[in-house]
């Protein structure tokens, strides 16, 4: 486990990784979501959310269950959409794109915004098949193209040695953390620009927690990730920049934005600190 | 502390009471099946012989086979389910897939189902024998007879596949969109490979209302037992045959019976066909 060194990385950046992004102190935003309402049915579940996430950094998302920062991610690569009675206003761009945009096709924009979702949803198809069926989708047909990416991403995600040799088994025949992983391959191999992970490490062990998070760092500066966590030490270890949301009234807010140190160190909200404190308020 | 509560009883007793309700419920129902099939068996099984089965029926059934009633109904169901099938099931992925739950459109469309669904078989007798043989001029034929079941089928055939597309969890729709699979994609290898069960039983299910309808046959198909030369030749189906020989043909009581087994013997080999085909089908999309 390398993940000790992740956190020496952390202590060296200013504005941004060093390693990744762009190598000033003015990182570029991917992300840019501007006054993000989101209601269900009716009743919002996101209040005037304005964030931009940056381009190659990990950008963690904290705060209490409920809040909104499912909603706030599938708001991203427009999954709201099959969501009936879900409606979101305001404006996100997503490589100065607007996603809204009539031109916009929610596919194209899924392509380069990947998912893994908080519950492990491998298909119910056998382990190869669940890699190869998206990858022949985006069009590589080719056998020993897609075997070699099926090892590659499986061994990123430290499943390879567990599955090698029953790959043609069920998917759910896996366990709950081997299902998560397999799922975070499957996202991985089509190699999205970014990556959007709810609590990923959720269903994990420390272990292959350890092995996700230091993935997660090895893809910084390749990827714009923005991830999900309650485990707050996680966040710290590997993120750049942290987002608190929290729920006033009864629509999530974005309390508080900006690098991981401050948050975590000197948060300037008093919501943030009791939060990080685990004072209950 | 509390001490924990020990269980009483009159708990055991009632867990007991429902086990045997359940066990015996199934019982009965099990036993009217294997009573029917004992009564069919006693009665017609010596009538049975390998001529019965390749032989035209002579002596208006008296004598002979039920070779061209088979054949009849086979075609009949031919031409039921070819057509029913396609139309419906596209009409259930619509409603399921691409149509809002709550959508006056999929309301509208899901009500005449039930409607449909509802009217009894000679209404649909009635229907084919002013459309399809009189207004359309197919007659007294295998053609309008399975058109005619077509249009009986198509309600339940429709709503039990609209049913089993919608027990796919939706997270499969989700990840699949997620992971940028078209909604077509999402379909065909994720979607309808886990409802095929489903669509299989209400494939059955429907194969099993058409082998037995006899109300919705009379006025469209006819009852002519010779051998069908086309789809527009009329022809006999076998639940027809059996109300025909038992109703106003003294002395058919034999080879009723005899048929009667044949059709429910039929009915069977469907069901099993069907099961296995299902549980095939799945195992290899898990397979590859
Ligand atoms: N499909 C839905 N329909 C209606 N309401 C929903 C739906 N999904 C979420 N909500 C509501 O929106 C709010 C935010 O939910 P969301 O799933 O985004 O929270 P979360 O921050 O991801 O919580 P957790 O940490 O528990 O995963 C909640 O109050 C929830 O009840
Ligand atoms: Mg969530």
């Amino acid at each position: 486990m390398n993940s000790s060194q992740c956190t020496d990385k952390l202590d060296t950046f200013t504005l941004g990784p060093l390693e990744a992004g762009p190598a000033c102190c003015d990182p570029q935003p991917a992300i840019q979501v501007r006054n993000l309402s989101l209601l269900y049915d009716g009743k919002a579940a996101l209040d005037k959310v304005t964030l931009d996430i940056y381009q190659g950094c990990i950008t963690a998302l904290i705060g209490p269950s409920g809040c909104g920062k499912t909603s706030f991610l599938s708001a991203i690569n427009r999954l709201t959409d099959l969501i009936p009675g879900c409606n979101v206003t305001g404006k996100i761009l997503v490589h100065d794109q607007d996603i809204h945009h009539p031109d916009t096709h929610a596919q194209t924009l899924r392509r380069q915004v990947g998912m893994v979702f908080q519950k492990p949803t491998p298909f119910p198809l056998s382990i190869r098949r669940n890699l190869s069926l998206p990858l022949n989708e985006h069009g590589i047909t080719q056998k020993t193209e897609v075997a070699s990416i099926t090892e590659h991403v499986l061994r990123d995600v430290g499943l390879w040695d567990e599955v090698h040799d029953r790959l043609d088994a069920s998917a759910l025949s896996l366990s709950g953390g081997q299902q998560q992983r397999l799922c975070i391959a499957r996202a991985l191999a089509l190699k999205p620009q970014i990556l959007l992970m709810d609590e990923p490490c959720s269903a994990l062990d420390p272990l292959a927690s350890g092995i996700v998070e230091d993935l997660i760092c090895r893809l910084r500066g390749r990827y714009t990730i923005v991830i999900v966590t309650h485990n707050l030490a996680q966040a710290r270890r590997i993120a750049n920049y942290a987002a608190f949301f929290w729920v006033s009234g009864r629509a999530g807010q974005l309390i508080e934005f900006g690098r991981c140190q401050h948050i975590f160190e000197s948060p300037s909200h008093e919501l943030t600190a009791a939060y990080i404190n685990g004072v209950r308020g | 502390m509390r001490e924990t509560m020990p269980i009483h009883t009159w708990q055991v007793l009632r867990d007991r009471i429902v086990q045997f309700l359940i066990y015996a419920s199934v019982l009965l129902i099990s036993a009217v099946f294997i009573w029917i099939l004992a009564d069919l068996v006693r009665g017609g099984f010596a009538h049975l012989s390998w001529e019965f089965l390749t032989e035209s029926p002579r002596d208006a059934g008296r004598a002979g086979g039920i070779a061209s009633i088979l054949v009849s109904t086979l075609l009949i169901l031919l031409v039921a389910v070819l057509t029913a099938v396609p139309i419906a099931w596209t009409t259930a992925i619509l409603l399921a897939e691409f149509v809002a739950v709550d959508s006056a459109f999929g309301k509208a469309v899901r009500f005449s189902l039930h409607v449909l669904a509802g009217v009894p078989s000679i209404v649909f007798g009635l229907f084919g024998n002013a459309f399809f043989s009189v207004y359309l001029g197919l007659g007294f034929s295998i053609l309008s007879g399975g058109l005619t079941l077509a249009c009986m089928l198509l309600p339940i055939l429709a709503s039990t596949a609209e049913a089993g597309l919608r027990t796919v969890p939706n997270a499969y729709r989700m990840s699949a969109s997620a992971l940028g699979l078209t909604r077509t994609a999402a379909l065909v290898h994720l979607i309808l490979p886990a409802a095929a069960p489903v669509l299989a039983a209400g494939l059955l299910l429907g194969i099993g209302r058409a082998l037995a309808e006899t109300a919705a046959l009379l006025f469209t198909s006819g009852y002519v037992d010779r051998m069908p030369d086309s789809l527009l030749d009329s022809g006999r189906a076998l639940a027809l045959h059996i109300f025909d020989l038992s109703m106003n043909v003294p002395g058919g009581d034999m080879p009723a019976y005899a048929s009667a087994l044949v059709l429910v013997s039929l009915l069977l080999c469907i069901n099993i066909l069907a099961m296995k085909f299902a549980h095939g089908l799945q195992r290899r999309k898990i397979m590859t």
